[in-house]
């Protein structure tokens, strides 16, 4: 957010008349334009910011960043800081802390603005968009081999409360590369509503991976204001378009955790008496999740490109919540932990049948990983389906009743979760990837691999036996 | 008439807003709002302050500024050159807007919809006093390579022609004719998009829908005029069920509309579709093509407008005597946008939030489909010409429960419901569409067109394979209950063949080169070759041959990979493997008994 600009005397009004949750009402809805920031000093000097939701002409809905316990009717006075809500951008703020609101928390010197840009952000025109289509390889092969990300896109985590999406996340910020390229890049980092303990994990993942100095950082903890929350993200993806299409950085926003996000909205929505959608969330959260997440891509003729990874925490594991759902309905693709597989103690836990990536035919093939690529995926994909049917058939039938076909399925659907998805922390590269790939399609019989051309089968597979995984 | 009317905002909410002392304005009309001019159209009325939606992003206005009311509806502007353009959802060509704006849509812009500079080659059709009406053509110009824009006198107008523009090239606004009455006619006009555009009357459909895709045009086909809906979850694959629909179907001319979806999406089509050449004529896929894009975070009061901007623009070309197809990928993002709005105006609502009205609106959007005949005069020279509009709408229920009302309103106003299932989009089965919760109204109607038209024994094999899944359905519920082991063979190899059905037949791979599109023939002949496969092993079943031998014999693996076989020539090496399916299994009784 913008320093007020504190030459010019600001007019100063006594007009609150009502206080709900965090919303103010003033009795003048004509002094504001919607949208813009105001002060409000308290009578013991305190100075909060708050942004005009909707004006009429009987009074203004005035939302307050941090919070409204303690301000009264009578002495708070109220005076426009800001037209709009404004982002300091510069390449100076690379390696610096904000608020959830884009003031500097770190004791250092304010950011000087090279430009001021409104965090809101404007869509951008669909006909100027470039085809995302550089392969990020980023050592996790649920991801690389089954559902390849590529630069520019929106790729969400689904997580579940205590699975480890935030490793997850760090070992990606960590580990991935683009292959053949040494351009600058930028990892951009919102938190809304973390523990401090989580938080401080991010951090330190950052400074002990020698990352500290490329990661822009904005913080709203847990016990910062909710408020703030609706800004963090904003601010983060301002300064992600500022640097990746005005200054040609390769930008990676980690945005974590959507649930509190939009719990913040839905906090808004009923202290304003709104009509509620499913479960309580505003009914316009799709669109107010799109003017997030849309900010991720690519622009014909810009260097740059802004890649987004946003963790949510899918409430009981209900991958249909309205959180995980509106998401998924937006982004393009997931990356969904399973607890089953945690339980296991698999590393990282992804659960890739529910995964998916939509850009990822954009990212592979020929000249890019293999021209087999996609086949590979698709058959192990389907294999795996199959070998999971049957582990649940066998639960209620037993191994006896199983044909020895479905035998090897089930065989096979082990192995996938115990080696290719089950990695550890360590890198893997993607010719790790799919070498492992081929070796366990080796439990299959040959004529069951039909999804993959015959000369490519001819040329990889190599049966092989349990014996071979241990 | 008096000048325009101009009020005070008294009211911003997101996208709606209030001005005071607009008396005389009337309901659907387009206001100006703020100084910075941007559009909205009056969705309520009371007493002098009319209540608006607006098309853009009303943050930063102060109330007291200007409205504006323009006096007209929300119209779009219907010539040649629409082809191959994108818009947004008010008609502004997106690279307009790009040149004024730059890579970030800026606010309060104005664009034209058609350029109006470009000359075309204008060939007339009627002749001085020739008696005229809506609909009758005044002549044409090449708009593609392909396709002739017939220019039509606008509806409610008629007259004798006094003069008309010779062979020649003329721009979109210059007079190409004037009537008796004075009445000057250029090559384009406007039309309100919330009026459906005037036919004579609507006919019954006879010619199926093509897809090239199996699953649809087997078992659920659409007829050309018809509508279907495709809900599904997200990621069950319903863009891409649009975006193969829109290369391969069979119509003249696809009018894509992305509601409230991805940036991303729309930048794919305009990447791809230049480079695809469209199945009927041969020449670029996008010159077909009108695409209406107003993405998830573009104000969602234009998604609105989208959809209708979208479907008039399809009207039109029906008028002309065409076949087209609307693709509306999400119509369920245009109900949440009514669902906005009318919460902010506070009105009752009704199940989950949405308008009362909900499945009024819908129901008069399907309706605006069919097959018709068109105006014109009836005469030697004017002969009667037929049109079609064809929607494809897909509804994103949220959770994936179709229970909830987008779906269900919808369902009962098309008459295709082609259901994805996220469960097979799980396993990459793709399209993702039920076979068993997914239906066609239309397939009665069509029966006797794929009998003469489709390859022989289409029908029945049809209904050996529903049957086929039929039977897979109850069998796995035993399988459930006690393993596959406890069946007789006959009984697996009907699971066994099922199981190939659902893999090489009803899967179509979108990237795959050779099988993205399947036509009639391939569809028809792959389903012969895996049913003969069928009945070959179930006489060799009979005849005591045990059923892992039929399962491994390299036949089998033959006929699954006749997918892999492009449409051109496949029924060439159909006939191979389908000998090769015979011999194989009179050579296993052979050896059996
Ligand atoms: N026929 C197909 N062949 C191959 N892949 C497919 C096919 N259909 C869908 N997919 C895969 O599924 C992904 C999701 O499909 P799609 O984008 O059409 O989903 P959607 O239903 O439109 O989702 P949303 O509602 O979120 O927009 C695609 O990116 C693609 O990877
Ligand atoms: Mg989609």
């Amino acid at each position: 957010m913008s320093e007020p600009e504190s030459d010019l005397l600001q007019k100063e009004y006594w007009d609150l008349k009502y206080i709900t949750g965090p919303l103010v009402f003033l009795s003048n809805g004509g002094r504001f334009p919607t949208g813009a920031i105001l002060d409000l000093t308290l009578e013991n000097g305190q100075v909060r910011q708050g942004q005009v939701l909707e004006a009429t002409t009987t009074h203004a809905v005035v939302q307050i960043l941090q919070g409204t316990q303690g301000i009264d009717i009578k002495g708070t006075a109220v005076s426009l800081r800001d037209e709009a809500a404004k982002m300091a951008c510069s390449v100076d703020v690379i390696g610096r802390r904000f608020n959830g609101t884009g003031i500097p928390i770190d004791g250092l010197a304010p950011i000087v603005a090279d430009e001021e840009r409104e965090i809101g952000g404007s869509a951008i025109n669909p006909v100027s968009r470039d085809k995302p289509n550089d392969f990020i390889e980023t050592g996790v092969s649920a991801i690389d081999g089954f559902n390849t990300l590529v630069r520019g896109q929106k790729l969400p985590v689904f997580s579940g409360s205590g699975l480890p999406a935030n490793e997850l996340a760090n070992m990606i910020v960590q580990q991935s590369r683009v292959r053949g390229d040494d351009e600058e890049f930028v990892v951009i980092f919102a938190s809304m509503g973390l523990t401090a303990r989580e938080a401080d994990y991010f951090l330190r993942s950052f400074e002990e991976g020698g990352q500290g100095s490329r990661v822009v950082a904005f913080m709203n903890k847990a016990d910062d204001p909710a408020i703030e929350r609706l800004f963090a993200p904003r601010c983060a993806l301002t300064v992600a378009e500022y640097l990746a299409f005005e200054k040609g950085y390769q930008v990676l926003v980690v945005l974590t955790d959507m649930t509190s996000y939009c719990e913040t909205l839905r906090q808004i929505s009923s202290a304003r008496e709104e009509i509620p959608g499913r479960r309580g969330y505003p009914g316009y959260m799709y669109t107010d999740l799109s003017t997030i997440y849309e900010r991720a891509g690519r622009i014909v003729g810009k260097k740059g490109s802004i890649t987004q990874i946003p963790i949510l925490t899918m409430p009981d594991d209900d991958i249909t919540h309205p959180i995980p759902d509106l998401t998924g309905y937006i982004t393009e693709g997931q990356i969904v932990l399973g607890r089953g597989l945690h339980r296991q103690g698999v590393f990282p836990p992804v659960d890739i049948l529910p995964c998916l990536s939509r850009l990822m035919n954009n990212g592979i093939g020929k000249g890019r990983t293999q021209p087999w690529h996609r086949e590979w995926a698709n058959q192990l994909y389907a294999s795996y389906a199959r070998g999971r049917d049957v582990r649940k058939l066998m639960a209620i039938v037993g191994e006896d009743a199983l044909t020895e076909i479905d035998k090897n399925y089930l065989r096979f659907a082990i192995n996938f979760e115990k080696f290719m998805v089950g990695q550890g922390e360590r890198r893997r590269d993607i010719d790790g990837t799919f070498e492992l790939g081929w070796k366990l399609m080796g439990l299959l019989p040959r004529q069951e691999l039909t999804r993959i051309k015959r000369e490519t089968v001819e040329q990889f597979y190599k049966e092989t036996t349990n014996a071979d995984f241990h | 008439m008096q000048g325009p009317i101009i009020g005070k905002l008294s009211r911003i909410s997101g996208p709606m807003i209030a001005a005071d002392g607009m008396l005389g304005v009337g309901m659907g009309e387009i206001v100006r709002v703020g100084k910075m001019g941007l559009m909205g159209e009056v969705i309520r009325i009371d007493g002098e302050t009319v209540y608006a939606q607006v098309y853009e992003d009303t943050s930063g206005m102060y109330l007291g500024e200007p409205v504006e009311s323009l006096g007209t509806p929300l119209s779009v502007e219907l010539g040649p050159g629409l082809l191959g353009m994108t818009y947004d959802g008010i008609q502004r060509p997106l690279i307009t807007l790009q040149k004024s704006s730059g890579d970030f849509i800026a606010r309060g812009l104005t664009a034209e919809p058609l350029d109006y500079v470009r000359k075309w080659a204008w060939t007339p059709t009627v002749k001085v006093g020739d008696s005229v009406t809506t609909g009758d053509f005044l002549g044409n110009v090449p708009e593609t390579e392909f396709l002739k824009h017939y220019v039509m006198v606008p509806p409610n107008i008629s007259g004798k022609i006094a003069s008309i523009a010779g062979t020649g090239e003329y721009n979109i606004h210059e007079t190409i004719a004037t009537l008796d009455n004075g009445t000057q006619l250029t090559m384009t006009h406007k039309w309100p998009v919330k009026r459906p555009r005037p036919f004579r009357r609507k006919l019954p459909a006879v010619t199926p829908f093509i897809t090239g895709q199996r699953v649809l045009d087997m078992l659920f086909p659409v007829v050309l005029g018809g509508s279907a809906i495709v809900p599904g979850g997200f990621g069950a694959g319903k863009t891409v069920v649009e975006q193969q629909i829109s290369k391969f179907c069979n119509a003249d001319i696809i009018v894509y509309v992305g509601c409230g979806e991805r940036g991303n999406e729309m930048a794919d089509v305009l990447d791809e579709f230049p480079h695809l050449t469209d199945p009927k004529t041969g020449g670029p896929l996008m010159n077909r093509t009108i695409l209406v894009v107003n993405t998830s975070n573009m104000p969602v009061a234009a998604r609105e407008a989208s959809v209708y901007t979208g479907i008039t623009l399809a009207e039109y070309y029906r008028d002309q005597g065409y076949d087209v197809a609307m693709m509306a990928d999400s119509t369920s993002r245009w109900a949440e946008a009514l669902r906005e709005i009318s919460s902010r105006l506070e009105e009752m609502p009704g199940e989950e939030g949405y308008p009362t009205y909900l499945s009024a609106r819908l129901a008069d959007f399907y309706e605006r489909t069919g097959r018709i005949e068109c105006l014109s005069t009836v005469n030697d020279t004017q002969a009667m010409r037929h049109g079609s509009l064809t929607l494809v709408g897909a509804v994103s229920p949220a959770g994936g429960d179709f229970s909830e009302p987008v779906t269900q309103n919808s369902m009962r106003v098309s008459g295709g419901f082609w259901a994805l299932d996220a469960k097979l989009a799980y396993s990459r089965h793709y399209p993702s569409v039920n076979w068993n919760q997914s239906y066609s109204l239309y397939f009665k109607e069509l029966q006797p067109w794929f009998r003469e038209n489709a390859p022989k024994g289409w029908p029945e094999r049809r209904q050996q394979a529903v049957d086929l899944l039929q039977k897979d359905t109850e069998l796995q519920e035993i399988v459930q209950l006690v393993g596959p082991d406890a069946l007789q063979d006959q009984e697996r190899l009907i699971l066994e063949i099922s199981r190939m059905i659902k893999e090489v037949f009803l899967q179509q791979n979108a990237y795959s080169d050779d099988d993205a599109y399947s036509s009639l023939e391939k569809t028809g002949g792959l389903l012969e070759a895996l049913m003969i496969f069928y009945e070959e092993s179930q006489q060799a079943v009979q005849k005591g041959v045990h059923l892992t031998t039929i399962l491994r014999h390299p036949s089998r693996e033959e006929v699954a990979r006749l997918r892999e076989i492009n449409s051109n020539g496949f029924m060439t090496k159909q006939k191979v493997v389908v000998d090769q399916v015979k011999a194989a299994m009179q050579g296993l009784i052979a050896a059996a008994v």
